[in-house]
């Protein structure tokens, strides 16, 4: 079972995410910002890292490039929750090691079709 | 996106003549029985990006024809076909075809050669006999996939042709390329086929780094968007073009279509997107790992021109379209561009920076009330500095225009090959200083006579296998083309280890002709330079390759007219050395202002040799009216410059003034002037541009004071004043 982080400081969109995820049968751990789920990540490896951008603490782009200086995190893909409207993050993520993003608002099938196209 | 691809062509047709340069090059290198598989590969690339960029921009002759050679380099490649020599001869024969084909589409004319569809056929029967190596299964299917050229038209697009070009760190990213191919399975049967990979040297390697770069074929009806959704994390990163087309026969032709102006258009496409500097430092990246490639395959020419290619490609584009705006004068198409290192025109840039600068201080000083000795003194300053950087700015632009010889030496190889065999001589070709770099203009026009002068020692000078080795040299006759730097020239050697040249012979055949009398001794030296004289030929028979009229004369007037000078050293038995010397550049030249009378002219300094005052007692008068003087041992006509002119001087009489021996084809003359002034260095503006030609000028000049300078053009003025031979009028 591939194991997927989620990382939302807003707790509907965790729960969307979370439930939406397991449905399809991932191990799904949820983390509410980005220092919490930097911690979260060493204890194990996890396949595929979805993030919110705008978080508290630490954001979704710091935690991309902390994460991406992990060497179990090399290679990992790690995806963006982002809005329409930020483009430029998408460009700021990208730089930091965003594997790609999901444009909010977003329905449970994209959401599971951009897991699929990231994990296969 | 909505571009119009005509503005590519004449980049496109610039590197194909560079990738024919180097098919050329890597086929005559090519061990037929051995072949080195980076060789073939080299050759295969070659061919392969002119297909894609010929099918690209329409020329769809181009296309089918390279699709041909293409798909036969691609089955030496696979090792699915044992080369042959045959093969060699028929690529290396296609690479004629294809600078014809070129030719004419630069010149926008009509291709006609009735050898395209001899070859083509020739083509489509190699592809279709069997010769696989024994090791390896024949595919039929595959080499049978010959285009059909009306297909082209009526077929139905139902594919994409994807050229995925990974970025560097794409799975750095977390990014995987196969699961992308994956997704697009979803929307139809997906080819996927991956080019060769672009390694760097091991040192250089990035094992996390992503070197490599697909084609995918996929047979869908999906539009371009629903394509583009899957790439879309990563086409800011990745060269990607689309090409729809159909999946019948000559959608291969396209396969590759985008392939070779992914740099141009991609950057382009997404120099708006994407900073400037990430598209830049791909490049760089690109083309490193590109010139290691090359240096391996030791491909003289695009060794020196391609790594700086991909980055130099934004500064092309400026002339470029104003090429295409002026399509009118396609004829000169050729001429019209010049591939220039970004480093120069740094340095270029960085000069104009010095001279604002200068400029601003001058500015300054210039608007000040009153002028003191400070302000004075500062003047000075900047005016030096103006005159420094005015220098260096003239260096560099003239920089600009210089090319490596080897654009000239690259084709001898192949030239060498032909007539060797052609006349049963072996022959090692050796090229050294290719690197030397001199003006497009004067390495243009060089080349025609250094084919002659290499034929020449091919044919003459050379000995056939069996004469050299009853003469104790080795079966294999050498002719080493070398060219260096001396002295503000640039001097190429043409030398050959033959039989060196036949006094004897040509002693004779000059008193048949009636240019030596029945009775003159001459020294060897000066019997060597007969033939340099008009309509002097020694060959018994007049062969297909030197001696068809055109004589080492018409060598000889070409290097004069680039400003240079030909030597000839010959010792028998041992070979001949011709040493050609040429101003580095045709813009500038160091001359010799002279006055007469109330006209100042330049003479070129080259032609020189000395500049005195002759007592009445050495001068000779003629019964024609042409007056000789004695110089040491030798007689020389005088012109009288003024005379020729038709204008007043100051000394009518050569006791009067000064005689200045310059030189006209290695025979010394002199020009009556009034006085010397200074040397320098001018630019030559052409006359016949702006007004005429005249006899015995060979272009103006502006002096420092705006006055208008002629060039004298010696030789011309030696034909003016009537003397043809001084050894004629002394006998």
């Amino acid at each position: 079972m591939k194991k997927i982080l989620a990382v939302d400081d807003s707790a509907s969109m965790r729960q969307m995410v979370g439930f939406t995820l397991k449905t399809a049968g991932f191990d799904v751990t949820e983390a509410c910002n980005g220092d919490e789920a930097l911690k979260v990540a060493q204890t194990g490896q996890f396949d595929l890292v979805i993030s919110d951008v705008n978080m508290p603490v630490m954001d979704g782009i710091t935690l991309i490039r902390n994460l991406r200086t992990l060497p179990a995190y090399k290679f990992t893909p790690l995806l963006m929750l982002t809005t329409e409207s930020g483009g430029d993050k998408k460009q700021e993520g990208r730089a930091a090691g965003a594997t790609g993003w999901i444009v909010k608002p977003f329905n449970p099938e994209q959401l599971l079709a951009t897991v699929r196209k990231v994990l296969g | 996106m909505d571009i119009d691809l005509s503005q590519f062509s004449q980049v496109f047709f610039e590197e194909s003549i560079e990738g024919l340069a180097a098919m050329e090059s890597e086929l005559l290198k090519l061990d037929v029985d051995a072949p080195d598989p980076e060789t073939i590969n080299t050759i295969f690339r070659a061919a392969h990006s002119i297909k894609g960029g010929s099918a690209t921009f329409g020329f769809m002759a181009v296309a089918n024809y390279t699709h041909l050679l293409e798909t036969l380099l691609d089955e030496i490649r696979d090792g699915r076909r044992r080369m042959t020599p045959d093969h060699v001869d028929m690529l290396l024969h296609s690479v004629d075809l294809l600078r014809g084909m070129i030719d004419s589409l630069m010149n926008k004319s009509e291709f006609n050669d009735p050898k395209l569809p001899q070859l083509e056929q020739r083509l489509a029967q190699a592809l279709a006999s069997n010769n696989a190596p024994e090791t390896s299964q024949p595919e039929p299917a595959e080499s049978s996939a010959a285009p059909v050229a009306s297909d082209a038209d009526s077929a139905i697009e139902d594919c994409w042709y994807i050229d995925f070009k990974a970025g560097f760190d794409i799975m750095r990213c977390g990014n995987d390329p196969l699961l992308m191919f994956a997704e697009l399975e979803a929307k139809g049967e997906v080819q996927v086929s991956l080019l060769p990979p672009q390694f760097p040297a091991w040192d250089d390697f990035d094992p996390e780094g992503c070197y490599l770069h697909w084609q995918l074929k996929v047979i869908t009806d999906a539009p371009q968007k629903s394509l583009q959704e899957v790439f879309e994390w990563v086409e800011d990163e990745c060269e990607i073009s689309y090409q729809r087309g159909c999946s019948t026969v000559t959608g291969e032709a396209l396969q590759a279509a985008d392939d070779t102006v992914d740099t141009q258009v991609g950057a382009i496409s997404q120099a708006g997107a994407v900073s400037q500097a990430a598209v830049l430092g791909q490049s760089i990246s690109q083309s490193t790992s590109q010139s290691v490639n090359q240096s391996q395959a030791a491909t003289p020419i695009a060794g020196s021109s391609l790594p700086t290619a991909t980055a130099v490609t934004p500064i092309e584009k400026a002339p470029q379209a104003q090429a295409a705006k002026q399509a009118a004068s396609a004829k000169n198409a050729e001429s019209s561009s010049i591939r220039v290192s970004t480093e120069k025109i740094d340095m270029l840039i960085n000069m104009v920076g010095e001279l604002v600068i200068t400029q601003a201080m001058l500015g300054q000083i210039g608007q000040q009330e009153e002028i003191n000795q400070e302000s004075l003194l500062l003047l000075q300053q900047g005016l030096e500095q103006l005159a420094s950087h005015t220098r260096d700015l003239q260096e560099s632009v003239m920089q600009i225009r210089m090319l490596p010889i080897s654009f000239a030496f690259n084709r001898f190889p192949r030239l060498v090959r032909d007539i060797g065999q052609q006349l049963g001589k072996k022959v090692e070709l050796v090229l050294k200083g290719e690197d030397t770099e001199l003006d497009k203009t004067v390495l243009e026009k060089i080349v025609d006579p250094m084919v002659h002068l290499v034929r020449n020692s091919l044919d003459h000078g050379l000995e056939l296998p069996e004469a050299r080795l009853a003469r104790g040299k080795s079966e294999t006759g050498t002719i080493t083309l070398n060219a260096f730097h001396q002295g503000g020239c640039i001097v190429i050697e043409i030398v050959d280890d033959g039989a060196g040249l036949n006094t004897e012979k040509i002693l004779m055949k000059a008193r048949q002709k009636g240019l030596v009398g029945p009775d003159e001794e001459l020294p060897e030296e000066s019997i060597h330079q007969l033939i340099f004289k008009p309509g002097f030929s020694t060959a018994d028979t007049v062969s297909d390759l030197s001696g068809r009229g055109v004589g080492m004369d018409v060598v000889k007037r070409n290097i004069h007219e680039l400003n240079g000078t030909i030597e000839l050293r010959s010792e028998a038995g041992k070979g001949s050395r011709f040493t050609i010397r040429l101003p580095l550049t045709l813009a500038i030249l160091d001359g010799q202002l002279i006055r007469i009378g109330k006209h100042i002219y330049v003479v070129p300094l080259v032609s020189i040799y000395e500049s005195l005052q002759v007592p009445s007692n050495r001068i000779n008068k003629l019964s024609d009216g042409h007056e000789l003087i004695r110089l040491r041992d030798e007689y020389l006509p005088v012109i009288k410059v003024f005379r020729e002119f038709n204008h007043d001087a100051d000394a009518k009489e050569i006791k009067d003034g000064l005689v200045m021996v310059v030189d006209n084809n290695n025979e010394k003359t002199g020009l009556l002037v009034d006085e010397l002034l200074a040397q320098q260095q001018v630019v030559i503006k052409s006359l016949e541009d702006n007004y005429t030609r005249i006899p015995g000028i060979s272009g103006a000049t502006i002096l420092g004071d705006g006055t208008v300078a002629l060039i004298i053009d010696v030789a011309g003025l030696v034909n003016l004043a009537g003397i043809s031979n001084s050894k004629e009028h002394a006998a």
